[in-house]
């Protein structure tokens, strides 16, 4: 028995989440008394498959076919369920990312194991296996027991904090056996050096109270000085002012940053939940009765374009 | 080449979340239902693909697992411009149910390209897609922003973390698609209206399947403290509190 781990990495290097679920998938491993087993896909050095050990993985398998350097879902998920049945897994855990979200239904259907989809904390309880999500968009959670004998969950990012429990694990290469690849990915268009979005640990956005295009140089100067990523509202992108990758809300990116800096944004519903997830959220807005100031945690009722050279210098004065 | 677009009747995505019986159920009391924001980009695409004759598709179908009360909704996906919608008569239990139910009719009435959303407004799984392509045993493609035909050929531009790729796939494919698939939902006009009445609406029993996960009931939020407010004149002040109290900087 165990709980498996699906971990990312990135050009050999494992992404920050993928110590996020170790971390959270040896605290299961705990409640339910068992090992807890990381599945690492690609060309990954030893040294850097023993870093997952830091965070309470005892066991890490392997896997680097060449086959899988292109995602495709159907052979990511057979991996996954054969190393799922090899290891006999009880629970594996998944990002709640792009990646996670195209393998994660998958995998539940080829288990025929209940998906909890999105979680932010540990279970309440093994029996009956019982998780706790976000539904309507952060506007409500929901207990939800998964009845079947393995489960699948998937966690909400930035939302559990891992901590070190060193173990040894023992490093395992396993050769799965590779279907027909039915996808094929013909061209790769990627920015460099940019800071992701849905990985920065701190986002400054603007609104369309930022007034014009034309007023985002400031919002770029304090995102440079924090080591922040930038975002938008809706009407920004669709203006055109910003490109559409940093609609921040609903129907664009949904972030969950230990600080997000909203500027000239008031705060409607759909952007809400975007950005609900945020440990922190700062808002400056002209109007004080504008919603974004019921979700934040501190506020300044004032014109953005004029705070911010002072909000920059003050920043570079601590920094 | 067939088309067909999955649809959840979800609340107005402006909805205040509120619950019945002991927060056991969502509250439907003066509730508005549409159809899921992405699940409309989608049907929008499909009816833009459609348009271009040298696409040739003959058919977009549009499918949601539902009571009748769901029927307003998928009117709606007709009047926008779907060409017949199927009905799977049965309450919505999990992704998983609804899932299989979609892939059993699909087993029956074959398609070539089959839209889902990423996500539903209700219960955020984004799962259903997924999981219709699994019983399938078909590729999927998750993250989709353009969906396009060439010669035949679905060409499927994913996003990934700092760009995008271009990726072909055997047909049938099922694309997950998300914000990009199409500007804005194309609204119903109103002779779209008056021939969605005469569309066909095939109303299908729904097979014997468990579903793998059950609520239990439901929470609000933990009411948050109130904004701290700083004074505009006293922007140090701020970041002193960003610092020290919420340490995040």
């Amino acid at each position: 028995m165990s709980v498996l781990v699906f971990t990312e990495n990135w050009d050999g290097k494992f992404k920050k989440v993928s110590f996020e679920l170790v971390s959270y998938a040896s605290k299961i491993a705990e409640m339910l008394n068992t090992q807890t087993v990381a599945l690492s896909i690609g060309n990954v050095q030893d040294d850097e498959l023993n870093s997952l050990g830091k965070y309470g993985a005892d066991k890490i398998v392997s896997v680097n076919n060449e086959k899988l350097n292109i995602l495709d879902n159907q052979a990511y998920t057979s991996v996954i369920a054969q190393v799922a049945e090899k290891e006999d897994a009880k629970v594996v855990v998944i990002a709640q990312n792009n990646m996670g979200k195209a393998l994660a239904p998958r995998l539940s259907v080829k288990l025929k194991a209940g998906l909890g989809a999105g979680v932010s904390k540990l279970p309440s309880s093994v029996e009956p296996f019982t998780i706790f999500k976000k539904v309507y968009s952060g506007k409500a959670y929901s207990n939800v027991v998964i009845k079947s004998d393995v489960k699948i969950l998937t966690l909400a990012q930035n939302s559990f904090e891992f901590e070190e429990n060193p173990k040894s694990p023992a490093i395992e290469t396993f050769e799965p056996t590779i279907g027909e690849i039915k996808t094929n990915v013909e061209e790769v268009e990627k920015q460099s050096g940019q800071l992701l979005l849905t990985d920065a640990e701190i986002v400054v956005s603007g609104g369309r109270g930022m007034k014009s295009p034309d007023n985002w140089g400031p919002i770029e100067e304090l995102a440079g000085v924090l080591g922040a990523a930038t975002a938008c509202s809706r009407p920004v992108s669709d203006e055109g002012w910003r490109p559409h990758g940093e609609h921040t809300g609903q129907t664009g990116k949904i972030i969950a940053p230990n600080l997000y800096i909203a500027l000239g944004i008031s705060g409607a519903i759909q952007h809400l939940a975007g950005i609900s997830g945020s440990k922190c959220i700062v808002a400056i807005n002209t109007d004080k009765d504008a919603p974004i100031f019921e979700a934040a945690d501190y506020g300044i009722v004032g014109d953005a374009s004029k705070v911010l050279p002072e909000l920059i210098q003050a920043v570079k004065d601590v920094k | 080449m067939k088309i067909l677009v999955c649809i959840s009747n979800v609340p107005d995505t402006t909805t205040k979340a509120k619950f019945v019986n002991d927060n056991t159920a969502f509250d439907t009391t003066g509730v508005q239902w549409i159809i899921n924001p992405w699940d409309e980009l989608a049907l929008t695409r499909a009816i833009e693909l459609k348009s271009d004759a040298a696409n040739s598709i003959e058919n977009i179908t549009v499918i949601t697992v539902g009571a009748k009360d769901a029927e307003p909704t998928i009117r709606k996906a007709l009047a926008i411009g779907a060409d017949d919608a199927v009905r799977i008569d049965a309450e919505p239990k999990d992704a998983y149910f609804v899932a299989a139910q979609i892939a059993e009719y699909v087993k029956n009435n074959p398609f070539d390209l089959i839209f889902s959303g990423i996500e539903s407004a209700d219960h955020n799984g984004s799962a259903v897609g997924g999981m219709v392509s699994e019983f399938l045993d078909i590729p999927s493609v998750s993250a989709v922003s353009g969906v396009n035909i060439e010669n035949g050929q679905v060409k499927i531009t994913r996003d990934i973390d700092g760009g995008n790729e271009q990726v072909t796939a055997e047909l049938p494919v099922l694309t997950i698609v998300q914000k990009g698939i199409a500007k804005e939902p194309m609204i119903a006009a109103m002779r779209g209206i008056m021939m969605a009445r005469k569309k066909p609406l095939n109303v299908v029993a729904p097979v014997e399947v468990e579903a793998l996960t059950e609520v239990v009931n439901y929470e609000m939020p933990q009411p948050k403290p109130p904004c701290k407010m700083v004074d505009p004149e006293n922007v140090k002040e701020l970041v002193d509190l960003l610092q020290n109290e919420a340490k995040v900087l």
